[in-house]
């Protein structure tokens, strides 16, 4: 490759931009985060991702300085910003809102923080212009925020919020008041304008999708921690827990007591009566210890006979079919009663498909299919 | 059919409540003062004809000869005005307040600031004469903490004046401002603050022309009826504090001039007139260069 890939917090020299040290943040009673510590690099595209009240929101207000530290501290760029007002940090924000000034013109919310900088007419003019070319909204620059469409709005927002340049630029939810197909498009622009203006992107979501999409890094939190912080991909692939496995994408669970097989290879004993399951693992597992094998549905193979190929199959029942068009899932039943989800793509014309509902059919996957995990 | 009925109602209902009563007052100011009951001629019994014939400007022609009723007309504008103010900077942070209060407290400071129409009107000012007269609640206070020696001489000034048309109308000044500060997302104070304002310029910046709307409304919430105010300087400002009510109160009662009195009326209706036409074309200028 000739590229080099994008990895600053794989090198042990590279100062992260934000260090979040042993943050917790307590609202009276109620801890939102729990001693959290975290680094986020320069030109990283970084996403907090969690389900409501998570504390993501929390911590994207403590780095914009609308909410103070109660221990720990952050940095910004080695220096604590714990003391710095928010209109001070150079650091601005995207609301998930827009929070648009709706008073003033789109040319006039976008030149709003240029022109508490005491910049001169002529800066300030080629700056906005700048901007209006970027989020192509030229055409627009006089109206009034209710005069444009909720995507241009989106756009303003960001044109306003990029337009001093900051360090690092948070995202609330930027693309939560979007329909999906505007969504989708407008992930790929935020993904090239983070790349041109080589900003530090922070976004806050609760959508997967959208986090894999144009994230560098995610982080998955719940309840105030950090779950696991990797790329889209390791995160996907190798979940460090049964939550995260569970909160990105679709995952069957299956749950026995390990016992080592072979060199970094498990059987694991899901059923009385039935063959243990066949997975490796680099993580050891003790004796007889609890695992949960986690398996995406994609990964999983369904046929009408038994493969001879394979190390894992199990018999069972078509349940439902959810017809997703590009994708079909099928819910297989157990003998046992629990329900396996296994993803085929509909590379033919459905009438030509053999499978339907109440077939016997058996379900596959390979060793190397599955993450086991211990939590 | 529908919709003819629907538009007609409101026009009924303003030319029974407002024009008909205008058409009698504008009729009456046109005529002239007699000894008889009602106190003026000519009346609809002498015939149409006698009636047009005998109407004429004579009282608005006497409404410019003496200078007490133009002088009463500009004292009760500046009143009113400086009242208008004044109420605006009391009332425009207490709304302020309400509006950034916690949800839980926003019920009962509302119902504070609505709780004293449950009094009579009257007795408030009345208690506002024992409050502020030389023997009364105030002096006594700032007496017993040693601030004066004398007590201060606030009824029946213009002062008493100002207070009691502050007190009274600031209800008005504060719901409107409030129902815009309230509508007001908080999180465009926040993108000021980040986009490098302080608080202060946030404020000025942000908040004030995002509720001018309501400062607008609460404004002339308060100068309309403080212009024709008669109770308030009567009570309490006095025979020192000339305003257009309390003259057209003693031309009706005291010379018993009906017509007049009428005229006055006419005069202040057209005064007030002036300013609501002003303000109705500019939010409808406004509403178009919008849209």
């Amino acid at each position: 490759m000739s590229q080099t890939v994008f990895a600053p917090w794989e090198d042990p020299d590279e100062k992260p931009l934000i260090r979040f040290q042993n943050v917790t943040k307590r609202f009276g009673e109620f801890t939102a985060i729990y001693d959290l510590t975290l680094d986020i690099f320069e030109k990283e595209f970084f996403a907090l991702l969690g389900p409501s009240g998570c504390g993501k929101t929390t911590m994207m207000r403590m780095l914009a300085g609308f909410e103070s530290v109660t221990e720990g501290r952050i940095e910004l760029a080695g220096a604590d910003i714990g003391p710095v007002p928010p209109n001070e940090r150079a650091v601005n924000m995207m609301f998930q809102s827009y929070a648009l000034f709706p008073h003033i013109s789109i040319w006039e919310n976008i030149a709003f923080g240029l022109r508490r900088d005491k910049k001169s007419k002529a800066e300030i003019e080629a700056r906005v212009e700048e901007m209006l070319k970027l989020v192509r909204l030229e055409k627009f620059a006089h109206r009034k925020p209710h005069q444009i469409s909720g995507g241009q709005r989106q756009r303003v927002a960001l044109a306003r919020s990029l337009a001093k340049a900051p360090k690092l630029l948070l995202l609330d939810e930027p693309l939560g008041a979007l329909d999906k197909k505007l969504r989708q498009e407008t992930q790929f622009e935020l993904m090239d304008i983070q790349e041109t203006t080589g900003t530090t992107f922070v976004i806050v979501t609760h959508d997967q999708e959208e986090a894999m999409t144009v994230a560098s890094r995610v982080a998955v939190m719940d309840e105030g921690r950090v779950i696991q912080v990797a790329t889209p991909a390791a995160i996907y692939e190798y979940p460090n827990s049964v939550y995260v496995a569970d909160f990105i994408g679709d995952v069957n669970i299956i749950e026995g007591l390990a016992s080592a097989s072979g060199p970094e290879e498990y059987a694991l004993n899901w059923k009385e009566g039935q063959a243990p399951l066949t997975a490796t693992s680099q993580k050891p597992f003790s004796e007889g210890q609890k695992a949960h094998l986690a398996i995406r549905p994609e990964k999983i193979r369904i046929s009408t006979e038994r493969p001879d190929d394979t190390v894992n199959a199990m018999q069972g029942k078509v349940l439902d079919i959810a017809y997703l068009g590009n994708l079909s899932t099928y819910h297989v039943e157990l003998p046992d009663g629990q329900v396996i989800k296994a993803q085929t793509a509909n590379t033919r014309r459905i009438a030509r498909r053999n499978i339907t509902w109440e077939d016997p059919v058996w379900i596959s996957w390979s060793a190397t299919a599955g993450v086991m995990l211990d939590q | 059919m529908r919709r003819t009925t629907l538009i007609l109602i409101p026009y009924l209902w303003l030319l029974v409540l407002f024009f008909a009563p205008f058409l009698i007052v504008l009729k009456i100011s046109l005529s002239d003062a007699a000894l008889s009951i009602p106190p003026y001629t000519p009346q609809l019994k002498d015939g149409i004809s006698a009636l047009i014939r005998e109407l004429d400007f004579e009282n608005f022609v006497f409404l410019t000869e003496d200078d007490l009723y133009w002088k009463a007309y500009l004292s009760s504008l500046r009143i009113a005005f400086f009242s208008t103010v004044l109420t605006l900077l009391v009332g425009y942070p207490i709304a302020y307040g309400m509006a950034k209060a916690p949800d839980e407290w926003r019920a009962t400071l509302m119902m504070l600031v609505i709780l004293p129409f449950w009094t009579s009107f009257l007795i408030r000012v009345y208690a506002w004469m024992g409050i502020l007269s030389n023997e009364g609640l105030l002096n006594q206070m700032l007496m017993w903490l040693g601030i004066t020696s004398e007590p201060l001489v606030i009824l029946n000034t213009t002062t008493a004046v100002y207070i009691g048309i502050v007190y009274t109308y600031l209800p008005f000044m504060i719901l409107p401002i409030y129902a815009a500060l309230d509508r007001l997302d908080a999180s465009l104070d926040e993108a000021a603050q980040d986009l490098g304002c302080t608080r202060t310029q946030a404020f000025w910046l942000v908040t004030i022309p995002l509720s001018k709307n309501g400062i607008v409304a609460g404004s002339f919430l308060v100068f309309i009826p403080a212009l024709g105010e008669f109770v308030i300087p009567s009570l309490l400002g006095g025979s020192g504090t000339l305003m257009i009510g309390k003259v057209l109160w003693e031309e009706f009662f005291n010379n018993r001039d009906w017509p007049v009195a009428s005229a006055v009326a006419v005069i202040l209706l057209l005064i007030l007139i002036l300013p609501i036409v002003l303000f109705q074309r500019n939010q409808q200028k406004q509403q178009e260069a919008e849209q």
